[in-house]
């Protein structure tokens, strides 16, 4: 696998990569770097990427920086777990606490996409009441976005990814349907099936962000179970593949490779532009706003990074809740062998989903909820699953191994409380531009642990009654939310509801760091949602004179 | 606990799929790579490289095969591109000097407890010293503030695993797809395979 630091920037001279043919180009607009864009846009996932491409459509200039390559999947991503090791951030950073959480390929991106290059496709809605659970469920924060609005924003990114998804969802209120039909249910989907079944909880297929059929220059999906490491076939949709391409053609420019290691401010302490690392060069561009897009660890630590007279504490920290509250997902599940061959290998990871105990609040005995999907992870990821979860290896580890086609698992996405103890700080050693490294810490409470227990119980019951033999349990987190949240007052957050700084006026957070609660379900759709939500802020902003 | 081997799969081989819309250009690329140019030592001493070699050999023993995928060049590799794995737990440090320092512990558990070189022991011995690391009974001394299970776990296991089942003889024993792009699946259910996967299970068959 290519070292990240051994690659050449792709999209320069005028033209980017055009993900969809090998070799291909489409032309890009450039910007001077003296020239005062109307947005920088530092990170092109769910968050940034989105928001490059609805600003460009809104007629602002924008360059958007990500310090990952610009892939093209057809010649770039290869069937082998090893090699596409280049889509995760594999640079070092400090993982401490009680439960020190895994970063790496766990939960860290690095490419123009960000990690939707590598998520599982699971694209669901927070629960309505999420946005107001202090309010309506008693714990966390409220969050300065009303529901309805982010149904709106929804419904359109999943029309945007084109989203495969039942006709009816069981859980929450009516929405519309989904734009394209669900995917046929594998083994290890039906397995899930069953065992909600047997138990007397709804299931459902999953929304999925891979077409069920042609969509453009997007084949359908043909099942390969590679998701997690890249799609090859461009079925995902992906930020790299649907609005990464958009933002292109409306005249934003991306730059590949591009590690922006501060945010400049002005004597008025006011953002002026991004100082950043480019082919060996350091560069300034200046711009009239900047937008902070690196996801829960990477944005604290800019901003941490960008402390100036002014802002002594870190840019848009007068809170001091930069890098505060940081969540994980949950990630525990129980493991069976099965009589049948399941083959899990085949088909996206998580074609079956229960939401059950993410709306069931009278029957729980902890704050919160979680879904569960079906699994299909690949062998090595796996093999360390069996390893770390039964404390074994050698022969041992070989022979269960020899059981990869007769297992299934129920995974959940448990929601964590928001404790402002866990945090991203500086620490003391400093990466190769010069940037203190990431210090993260983290510890679970005890609501977190009752959520887990009661979830392992319940799955295990379920695989129990799918007919599951030889059950084991696995922990382990997913996802990262929260850090710089959103919320009502420059005390009680650090951007208002529309991402915007509360104390530089032209700052502004566009990732899942916005997240004031983490929700039981994939963060993915909520990100892309608050982006449309923000980009629809700032151009009536604009068109009040209030930018 | 014999070392024995009772393959569900046998004469299954993804490789043979070489030449078939299962695997991509990049895919070919990448194999015919980790096939063909096995790496030599670069960072490790020939003293770490031989003990590490012991080590692999109980962590994933291979005495079913004439050529045992290699996992030791491929630990050392990593470690002479000095990549890391974007993790580093409190206590352990980067990846070059956690490798030095883990090794250097083996094999000073080895000469406490027995008198002699981790790659002299039984292999029976070897077991019980790796699984009293693995439990959490390693003795700190050695360990010079180094989460001795921590490594043990989430470095080193996890490292040779990797390796192990990315190598296709490792992926074609447990019957997995191998490379599936351009070509992916059709049949989905259970106890259904395509005529390019694996044959069902010998042992239920």
């Amino acid at each position: 696998m290519p070292l990240v630091e051994h690659l050449s920037p792709r999209a320069c001279g005028g033209r980017a990569p055009d993900v969809f043919r090998r070799g291909g180009w489409v032309p890009m607009r450039e910007h001077c770097d003296d020239e005062e864009v109307d947005f920088a846009i530092v990170g092109t996932g769910a968050g940034g990427g989105t928001l490059a491409a609805k600003l460009a459509e809104a007629g602002f200039s924008v360059v958007a920086f990500d310090a990952g390559p610009f892939w093209r999947p057809l010649e770039d991503f290869a069937s082998d777990e090893r090699h596409q090791d280049k889509l995760y951030w594999l640079d070092e950073r400090i993982s401490e606490g009680d439960d020190p959480i895994e970063l790496g390929s766990n939960n860290s991106g690095r490419s123009v996409g960000g990690s939707t290059v590598h998520y599982q496709m699971v694209a669901l809605r927070f629960r309505p009441e999420w946005f107001r659970s202090r309010t309506a469920l008693g714990y966390g924060h409220d969050w300065p976005v009303d529901w309805r609005r982010m149904w709106k924003c929804y419904a359109e990114v999943e029309n945007a990814l084109k989203i495969s998804g039942p006709l009816t969802y069981p859980w929450g209120p009516k929405r519309g349907r989904y734009p394209y039909r669900e995917h046929e249910l594998n083994a290890s989907a039906e397995v899930l099936a069953r065992g909600c079944e047997d138990l007397g909880v709804d299931w459902s297929a999953c929304p999925t962000a891979t077409v069920s059929a042609r969509r453009g220059m997007s084949p359908h999906c043909v099942y390969r179970g590679f998701c997690k490491i890249g799609c090859a076939t461009n079925a995902k949709q992906s930020t790299l593949n649907t609005f990464i391409p958009r933002a292109l053609a409306a005249g934003a420019e991306i730059r590949d490779l591009s590690v922006v290691t501060r945010v400049e401010t002005g004597a008025d302490g006011r953002a002026t532009g991004v100082l950043f690392h480019r082919d060996g060069q350091v560069r300034r561009q200046r711009a009239r706003h900047v937008v902070v897009a690196g996801y829960s660890i990477e944005t604290p630590r800019l901003l941490l990074n960008s402390a100036s007279p002014h802002h002594p504490e870190g840019l848009a920290n007068s809170s001091g809740l930069v890098g505060r509250a940081i969540m994980v997902h949950t990630n525990h599940a129980v493991w069976g062998r099965f009589e049948k061959e399941i083959r899990w290998y085949k088909g996206p990871p998580s074609l079956a989903v229960c939401e059950h105990w993410n709306y069931a609040d009278d029957e729980k005995d902890f704050f919160g909820g979680y879904a569960y999907m079906s699994q299909g992870p690949l062998p090595t990821d796996f093999a360390k699953t069996l390893a770390e979860a039964e404390g074994i290896f050698g022969m041992d580890l070989r022979r269960r191994m020899a059981d990869y086609n007769h297992m299934a698992g129920l995974k959940i996405v448990g929601e964590t409380m928001p404790r402002e103890r866990n945090r991203v700080l500086l620490a003391d050693e400093t990466d190769r531009y010069g940037v203190p490294l990431a210090r993260v810490t983290y510890s679970h409470c005890d609501n977190d642990r009752h959520l887990v227990t009661h979830s392992l119980d319940f799955m295990q019951q379920a695989l129990l009654a799918a007919g599951g033999q030889e059950l084991f349990q696995s922990g382990g987190t997913a996802h990262l939310m929260g850090g710089c949240r959103m919320g009502f007052s420059p005390e009680d957050s650090v951007v208002d509801g529309d991402g915007r700084s509360w104390d530089v006026d032209n700052l502004w957070v566009c990732d899942g760091s916005l997240f004031p609660t983490s929700g039981g379900v994939n963060p993915s759709m909520t990100i892309m949602a608050l982006a449309v939500h923000m980009a629809d802020r700032i151009k009536t902003l604009a068109g009040q004179g209030a930018l | 606990m014999t070392d024995h081997f009772d393959p569900p799969y046998p004469g299954y081989d993804i490789l043979r799929k070489w030449n078939t819309p299962s695997y991509n250009q990049i895919t070919r690329e990448v194999l015919a790579e980790r096939l063909a140019a096995v790496p030599q030592r670069r960072f490790l001493d020939e003293e770490e490289w031989r003990l590490l070699q012991a080590i692999c050999d109980r962590l994933v023993p291979q005495p079913d095969r004439t050529e045992p995928v290699p996992i030791t060049p491929f630990v050392d590799a990593a470690l002479a591109e000095n990549r890391s794995n974007g993790t580093r737990f409190a206590g352990i440090p980067a990846m070059r000097e956690a490798w030095r320092k883990g090794l250097a512990a083996i094999r000073a558990e080895a000469t406490a407890l027995h008198g002699t070189d981790f790659g002299n022991l039984d292999p029976h011995l070897q077991d019980a010293l790796l699984y009293r690391i693995n439990d959490g009974n390693a003795d700190p001394a050695h360990w010079s503030g180094m989460p001795s299970q921590r490594f043990f776990r989430s470095v080193m296991l996890k490292e040779v695993l990797a390796i192990y089942y990315a190598h296709p003889a490792a992926q074609s024993e447990i019957g997995f797809g191998g490379p599936a792009a351009p070509r992916g699946y059709v049949r989905l259910a259970a106890d259904r395979m395509d005529p390019w996967e694996a044959p069902a299970d010998r042992r239920t068959r």
